[in-house]
């Protein structure tokens, strides 16, 4: 069902969404930039429609409100073991169509990715409903659309910001919140083109050589594998696990999983003092043939969803959409 | 030829090797300089100099070979470079209205420079407008973090803007991309303790590295903005020496007052026989509990200020040339 609201309906609808659940969006961080007066774009809770940013690009994604980046799993004392609760209010997040594809991604992974559901990940994943914002222009790095990210129907809301806000309601769960407002038929559109597009290498042109090939030796040069491009991106999902004593003789502990980026030195380390892909360049390697091939092969869609982030945050101004570009000239000229 | 040498310097310009030549010193405060000035620097220097300019090393123009008859037509032209100063005094056609304080010098600052933990520009000029115009013999300078570009250090009065630190263990992935790099160009006050990030406080220098290193933001920058202040560094024919900390995560409104303060104590106790002092010499002679009381007195501190209990300046004695003997 489709509603149209005034600015202040929709901040009165966002007050009582408030009470059942916690509300994030991108926002304004005053400040919160790593360099001196910068702001940086956040997800973070969100109060009324003025403290949405709706015309930037948030610089880390929203995977971190229910996947966070450290996350105490379970405490140990002598024999007993207990799990932290989680807060019991539902959460609404405010996103983008790339960014739903982005958990979609994350979901695979996560819940689909072998017999096991990860038990700590769903707990979360459950609570959180999708408040799709429409997204038709787009931003300078998104290639969502060469990703096939751009559309989705997984939203429970989708709206429209402008002077008035069209939405629709697709989830009973929020169709009480709409009730008595103006109705109004909507249907949320997507971007069809971005500035940048990316062409994708054919799946059957990736073959063994090309691991070897010399296009990954730029990125042994440039990059310094601080692993922005990992903690940015929306569908980045690797962790590693940190045991923690927290009392004397070790009777009393924690075990947390925290994210892990495979550009961040050690993330390959094995016993015995060895590693894998020491050279940066190995490791861009590694990371794009996750993002546009080894995960296609399992689950039938590529990873990166194309938001473009990884090229927003990087230091050394590396582009992870001119590298599936130059990965696609190579497959195609061989 | 009668030339009041004295008014003259006062009124920034220099007597100069070439008998009958003045040079005019331009000031630039915090080095930053709107282009549309170099049209009329170029109209001085063509017109009245010999065509050249030299870039003085406290970020101002120095234009030589002009006449010092020529003085009075001059500062009508360079009217509107020193109303674009803001000082608080009228200058109207008279040109520089005092040289002692020399130009408040700054790095690029966080404009432009990654680096850069706040607007060296912005708080030169504010300096400017603060102690300038005064014929005491101060020199000033702002650098953006204790990389220390401007050479702060070799003031006598040096701001080094830093940062607090502020680290939220909940963001970060004990990727130790901050300790790493604290260790092997900082001073390796950062350690990790369980996977989380310690701070010593004691030998952190708010550079901001680890804000900048952090992939997740687990490392931010504090709201409020904080200053080193290095004090009584110089070079000279006696005892060139770096500046010494004086107040450490200081706030800007404490630097300022004590820097003002600072006036009324070199007024108090400078040597009136010699044509100018340093203030680094009063100190040396006053002792450093002196200058500490005075420069201190009503500025209010926040409570993470700290101040030097002792300084004990070292630098280099021409008359000890050990190494020679």
């Amino acid at each position: 069902m489709g509603y149209q609201l005034s600015r202040e309906q929709f901040d009165s609808f966002l007050a009582r969404l408030q009470e059942e659940y916690r509300v994030f969006g991108p926002a304004v961080d005053v400040d919160g930039g790593a360099l001196a007066d910068t702001d940086r774009i956040t997800y973070k809770e969100v109060r009324c429609l003025g403290d949405l940013e709706l015309n930037r690009k948030s610089y880390f994604s929203p995977k971190e409100i229910f996947y966070p980046v450290r996350e105490t799993l379970f405490r140990f004392c002598q024999g007993d073991t207990t799990e932290p609760q989680i807060d019991g209010k539902k959460t609404a997040i405010f996103l983008r169509p790339c960014d739903i594809n982005g958990i979609d991604r994350l979901d695979a992974i996560f819940l689909k990715n072998g017999p096991l559901e990860d038990f700590y990940y769903k707990r979360r994943r459950d609570k959180v409903r999708f408040f799709l914002i429409e997204c038709t222009t787009g931003f300078d790095s998104c290639f969502c659309v060469s990703m096939n990210a751009n559309r989705t129907e997984l939203f429970d809301v989708a709206l429209r910001f402008g002077d008035e806000i069209l939405a629709d309601v697709k989830s009973p769960e929020f169709e009480p919140y709409f009730a008595g407002l103006a109705q109004k038929p909507f249907e949320v559109r997507f971007i069809e083109k971005n500035s940048k597009e990316v062409r994708l290498p054919g799946v059957a042109d990736i073959t063994p050589d090309l691991f070897e090939h010399e296009l990954w030796k730029e990125y042994s040069a440039r990059c310094i594998a601080c692993g922005r491009c990992n903690t940015s991106c929306i569908t980045c999902s690797c962790f590693t696990m940190q045991d923690v004593s927290l009392g004397a003789e070790n009777q009393m502990g924690e075990r947390r999983r925290i994210w892990a980026g495979c550009h961040v030195n050690g993330f390959a380390d094995i016993a015995g003092g060895h590693g894998y892909r020491q050279q940066k360049g190995d490791r861009m390697r590694f990371k794009t043939m996750h993002k546009i091939y080894d995960y296609y092969l399992r689950f039938g869609k590529h990873q990166c969803v194309g938001c473009g982030r990884c090229d927003d945050v990087c230091p050394q101004y590396i582009s992870f959409a001119g590298c599936i570009n130059k990965v696609s000239d190579v497959a195609a000229e061989r | 030829m009668s030339v009041d040498t004295r008014k003259v310097i006062k009124n920034g310009y220099r007597v100069t090797r070439t008998r009958g030549k003045t040079a005019l010193r331009i000031r630039v405060p915090g080095g930053h300089l709107e282009t549309r000035f170099l049209a009329l620097i170029d109209r001085i220097a063509s017109q009245y100099g010999d065509g050249t300019a030299h870039i003085t090393t406290r970020q101002g123009f120095e234009l030589p070979g002009i006449d010092f008859e020529r003085i009075p037509e001059i500062n009508k032209l360079i009217r509107p470079l020193i109303e674009s100063l803001g000082l608080s005094v009228e200058v109207g056609d008279s040109g520089y209205p005092a040289a002692g304080t020399r130009n408040i010098c700054a790095c690029i600052g966080n404009r432009v420079c990654t680096f850069g933990n706040d607007d060296t520009t912005g708080l030169a000029r504010e300096i400017e407008r603060m102690v300038y115009p005064n014929n005491l013999h101060f020199k000033i300078a702002v650098t953006g973090c204790p990389n220390d570009c401007i050479k702060a250090v070799m003031n006598d009065f040096g701001i080094i803007c830093t940062v607090e630190p502020l680290y939220d263990p909940s963001r970060c992935i004990s990727c130790g991309a901050c300790v790493d790099n604290c260790a092997k160009a900082v001073t390796g006050a950062l350690s990790m303790k369980d996977f989380s990030v310690v701070r010593n406080p004691d030998i952190c220098i708010g550079c901001g590295e680890c804000i900048r290193k952090c992939p997740t933001g687990a490392m931010r920058r504090s709201s409020s903005k904080s200053y080193r202040l290095v004090v009584m560094g110089r070079t000279g024919r006696k005892n060139p020496r770096i500046a010494q900390t004086f107040l450490k995560w200081a706030d800007k409104e404490a630097i300022l007052a004590v820097i003002r303060n600072a006036y009324g104590y070199v007024e108090r106790h400078i040597d009136r026989t010699l044509d100018k002092e340093h203030v680094g010499y009063i100190v040396d002679r006053t002792g450093y509990q002196v200058f500490r009381e005075e420069v201190l007195k009503d500025v209010t501190l926040s409570n993470r200020a700290i101040v030097a209990q002792h300084i004990q300046w070292g630098g280099y004695r021409y008359t000890s040339d050990a190494g020679f003997r």
